[in-house]
């Protein structure tokens, strides 16, 4: 039994790592298992010391090929599965069975390297019930396999106070708590810091969260949710990258004027490898993680690549000063040999003169003019994107609707630029936040205004101003591969969705991301006036001590209840304990009478009662109602 | 443990026994207190120490029939319980009973007779009958074996195995009389002289009264968890291969109650569990080579449980 009980552990915190590791491997790993199974199930003795080594050195020397190392995380890992398994070769002794469980112990925990969700969380309590099930079987061979599970789930729910003590109250470090390896963030996706057509197609497939967003109050229309990101200035061929004018700066460059609307929010940002942050426009604050740059760009200082949280302050109209010439001047240059038809026609509108106001006027009409079609499957395009896009195709996306409307306004002499972000998101109504998805991912232009400073255009949102006010679906004709969960006609799954964003969210609010300030915060909430490392570690200390307690009293309040006839005996016991004529625990009432008597003639005649009176209430039929003399003579004794 | 004076019909036998067997009243008490619970009682120990002059005092003072049968290792199962011999005047076979077709048999060095011999003699004890050639005679009541064995001498003996000492209630061991009990011995009337004065001091039919009377005294509930608590600390302790059955608990609570009889009670207290526990339980269990003796080794389980 114990045999198939540590198997079971084994396989089970095998598993849920099976995809991580090198196929060779997990067959290796599922062989070995289903070897220890046979020879089990034959009742066949286990192989030779030899053979092991063997295995276990050429297992070792594919880890080394594999990995090029037998340490770090994954090749550790990996390493530890194998051995895992052929212990269960070598598990002859109660000791080998306490290897494996360890083992299995440590395993588990390990699939919290590759993701921390809900249901890997839930795939480890699992495993922790089977491994503690199989501890369990280690002391007791003969017990049932329910009896044990229902034992090592009833310990793991005994544990649970005390874990969430811990999980309050222990100080916590910053940072994640399992060290990732730099090349763990290869996969994540976010915008990046250029532009080619084609890029945010991409990125638009993805249904991953980008960041979600708690507004404090005030939530702005859902057409005016443009999430600045990067700001592309340089068009260098196809091409948009950052201008090269582009600075830190230490303080916001515009100002907030006092009667415009603002808007205060929290964003959790999923890790994307990259430093930028994102905010409603314009950020009146700049997040103590990071800092701003001249073209109002937030930036972290380190790459995000683990899960942060930031408080924003937003205004949608801003005061902006004078602008930097050189950054002007970046924000009208164009390679003079590509699109010549859009520089045509933006020429002309800078030849006839006219306000920057009219100039843009006349862009926008153009552009709707054009009837261009917002599409997911762009046709290819050469060098000349936006005159091919203009003019020939008249099919594209958020990029080339922002691409060339720039060109176009850089031609026509007004100071335009690129702005990526995201745009939209979606509110969830369980728990009213909001979801920003990289399927929300956008792009549109900024131009200068002398008077007015930098406005946002929005070249998709006028010809296809569906895209911007409902959501993508409506904006894409039909046919259009669309990410699952951005068509319609699946209500019922969409509510079941939003549920699960918000038991997500909370997750990661509460769970992984409950860092040092966070835990401050709650403490603070719960009336911890200085939450400091020692404040929490005594607290912790007193709390876990006092659970003890309690659990002692609840364990000796649970004991049978002592029959009055023998309280009264103890009483009597303890009285003359102080004399060093305690009972014996296996005194009997005459043998103990006769002890006291012999030391305390004066008083035999009495303990012969009051022994003989015990003796016949507890161990005779003595009427109950004795007791009372029993307890009076007790009372009245003195030794 | 001194005893208490109490009128009880069996007090003045007991009394008696004690003037005959000098220094060895536990021993008398644990042996009536078998008799009343309707045990058998094996004596282990040397010659001469007054095994047979234990039975034959007991026997006598109870007015109870006594046979004595000297194993022998050429003994036959016949020997023990009879046989049927052609009877020529009535032309028919006559069944000669045995000598264990008695109140009081003393089984003497039991073991050094064949276990075919031994193991008749058991199966009439455990059966409280007798089947000889198809015909089943019942043993009379009371009927009370005394077994003896001597322990020192082991050579072409038969030992009985411990499956078969666990059909005695008692085990005892008689011992050297102390210094006084000796003098007074040496300086005494011959003992067979004095057994032949003694009267019997109760019927068989008061003795019978007696033993339903020891079987009926009161168990309370704490007595039974102590005795259980007994029992299975011999199951679960290291010291023993195997811990004691559930007939040597209730063998346990069977003496416990003829002792309480005895002292004069009505109910049965943990004491007397003590009392009869080196006699009932020690020689049931086996132990690994050991040297204590049967007080120490009961003295040891005692201290070890302690009183629910």
């Amino acid at each position: 039994m114990q045999t198939w009980w540590l198997l079971a552990a084994g396989i089970a915190a095998f598993a849920p790592l099976v995809a991580q590791l090198p196929p060779w491997l997990a067959a290796l790993t599922t062989i070995t298992f289903f070897w220890r199974g046979t020879l089990a199930w034959l009742r066949r003795p286990l192989p030779g010391r030899w053979l092991l080594v063997c295995v276990s050195l050429a297992g070792a020397a594919g880890v080394m090929e594999q990995y090029r190392t037998l340490f770090g995380q994954q090749a550790g890992v990996a390493l530890l599965v194998l051995f895992l398994a052929l212990k269960q070769l070598e598990a002859r002794a109660p000791r080998d069975g306490l290897a494996i469980v360890l083992l299995a112990y440590f395993l588990t925990l390990t699939q919290f390297f590759e993701n921390q969700s809900i249901p890997v969380a839930l795939t480890m309590i699992a495993t922790v019930v089977i491994t503690t099930a199989a501890l369990a079987s280690l002391t007791d061979s003969q017990a049932r396999p329910a009896g044990l599970v229902r034992l090592a789930g009833l310990m793991l729910a005994q544990s649970l106070p005390f874990m969430l003590i811990l999980f309050v109250l222990f100080p916590r470090i910053s940072g994640p708590l399992w060290g990732l390896p730099a090349d763990a963030y290869s996969s994540l996706t976010g915008l990046s810091d250029n532009m080619s057509p084609g890029a945010i197609n991409n990125l638009i497939q993805s249904d991953a969260i980008a960041f979600r967003v708690k507004f404090d109050n005030k939530v702005p229309a859902q057409k005016d949710l443009y999430w600045r990101g990067p700001v592309l200035a340089l068009l260098d061929g196809r091409t948009w990258r950052p201008g090269g004018m582009t600075s830190r700066t230490s303080k916001l460059a515009y100002a907030s004027s006092a009667n415009a609307p603002a808007y205060a929010y929290t964003v959790t940002l999923e890790p994307h490898n990259k430093p930028w942050l994102f905010a409603l426009e314009f950020p009146t604050t700049v997040p103590a993680i990071g800092f701003t740059t001249n073209d109002f760009q937030l930036h972290a200082r380190r790459p995000v690549r683990e899960r942060i949280r930031y408080d924003m302050r937003s205004q949608p109209a801003v005061q902006f000063p004078e602008e930097d010439p050189r950054l002007l001047a970046e924000a009208l240059a164009l390679p003079l040999l590509d699109n010549p038809r859009t520089l045509g026609l933006g020429g002309g509108w800078k030849s006839t003169g006219g306000t920057d106001e009219e100039r843009l006027r006349r862009a926008i009409d153009f552009m709707r003019d054009q009837r261009l079609l917002y599409t997911l499957q762009p046709p290819l395009m050469s060098m000349n994107v936006a005159d091919e896009f203009l003019f020939d195709y008249k099919r594209g996306f958020c990029e080339h609707f922002s691409a060339a409307f720039v060109v176009l306004m850089r031609a026509a002499g007004i100071p335009a630029r690129v702005v990526t972000g995201y745009q939209g998101g979606e509110r969830n109504p369980v728990d009213d936040t909001w979801v920003i998805r990289q399927s929300d991912a956008h792009a549109w232009a900024e131009v200068w205004l002398a008077k007015r400073g930098w406005v946002r255009v929005d070249p998709t949102a006028v010809s296809m101003p569906r895209r911007i006010e409902q959501n993508l679906a409506a904006a894409v004709p039909e046919g259009d591969s669309l990410p699952l969960l951005s068509r319609a006609g699946f209500d019922w799954l969409r509510e079941m969705r939003f549920r699960w964003w918000a038991i997500n969210n909370s997750w990661n609010q509460w769970v992984l991301g409950y860092d040092p300030q966070r835990q401050r915060e709650f403490l603070q909430k719960l009336g911890m006036a200085a939450p400091d490392w020692q404040t929490m570690t005594a607290t912790l200390a007193v709390l876990c001590g006092s659970m003890l307690l309690g659990l002692t009293g609840w364990m000796l309040w649970r004991r049978p209840r002592l029959d009055p006839v023998e309280r009264q005996w103890r009483r009597l016991s303890r009285r003359l304990g102080k004399q060093g004529l305690a009972r014996h625990s296996w005194e009997g009432p005459q043998d103990y009478a006769r002890r006291i008597a012999r030391t305390q003639p004066a008083k035999a005649a009495e303990i012969d009662r009051i022994a003989a009176l015990y003796a016949g209430l507890r161990y005779g039929s003595l009427p109950a109602r004795q007791i009372d003399e029993l307890r009076r003579r007790i009372a009245a004794f003195t030794p | 443990m001194p005893p208490t004076t109490a009128s009880h019909p069996l007090a003045p036998a007991l009394a008696a026994a004690n003037q005959i067997i000098l220094g060895k009243d536990r021993q008398l008490r644990l042996a009536l207190s078998c008799l009343l619970a309707r045990g058998h009682l094996l004596i282990e120990d040397l010659p001469g120490v007054g095994k047979t002059t234990l039975a034959h005092t007991l026997a006598r003072l109870l007015g109870l029939d006594f046979q004595r049968i000297q194993f022998t290792s050429d003994m036959l199962p016949a020997d023990i319980l009879g046989i049927s011999v052609f009877d020529r005047t009535g032309g028919e076979f006559r069944f000669h009973p045995g000598p264990i077709f008695t109140q009081v048999v003393l089984a003497d060095e039991i073991n050094r007779a064949t276990p075919k011999a031994q193991s008749a003699l058991l199966e009439a004890m455990e059966e409280r009958q007798v089947t000889i050639e198809g015909a089943t005679r019942p043993l009379p009541d009371p009927f009370f074996v005394i077994a003896t064995q001597n322990p020192a001498y082991q050579i072409g003996t038969f030992p009985l195995p411990e499956s078969q000492l666990d059909r005695f209630l008692m085990r005892i061991e008689l011992g050297y009389p102390d210094r006084a009990a000796e003098r007074a011995l040496l300086e005494g009337r011959d003992r067979r002289a004095l057994l032949a004065e003694a009267r019997p001091l109760i019927t068989p039919d008061a003795l019978l009264a007696e033993q339903s009377r020891a079987s009926s005294l009161r168990v309370a509930p704490p007595l039974i968890d102590y005795v259980q608590a007994l029992v299975a600390h011999t199951r679960t302790a290291p010291e023993w291969k195997t811990g004691l059955s559930p007939r040597a608990g209730l063998g346990l609570v069977a003496a416990a109650r003829a002792w309480a009889l005895l002292d004069g009670r009505t109910h049965v207290l943990p004491e007397d569990v003590q009392a009869v526990l080196p006699a009932v339980a020690v020689h049931r269990l086996p132990t690994a080579g050991e040297q204590r003796s049967a007080a120490e080794v009961a003295r040891a389980l005692i201290e070890a449980v302690p009183l629910p």
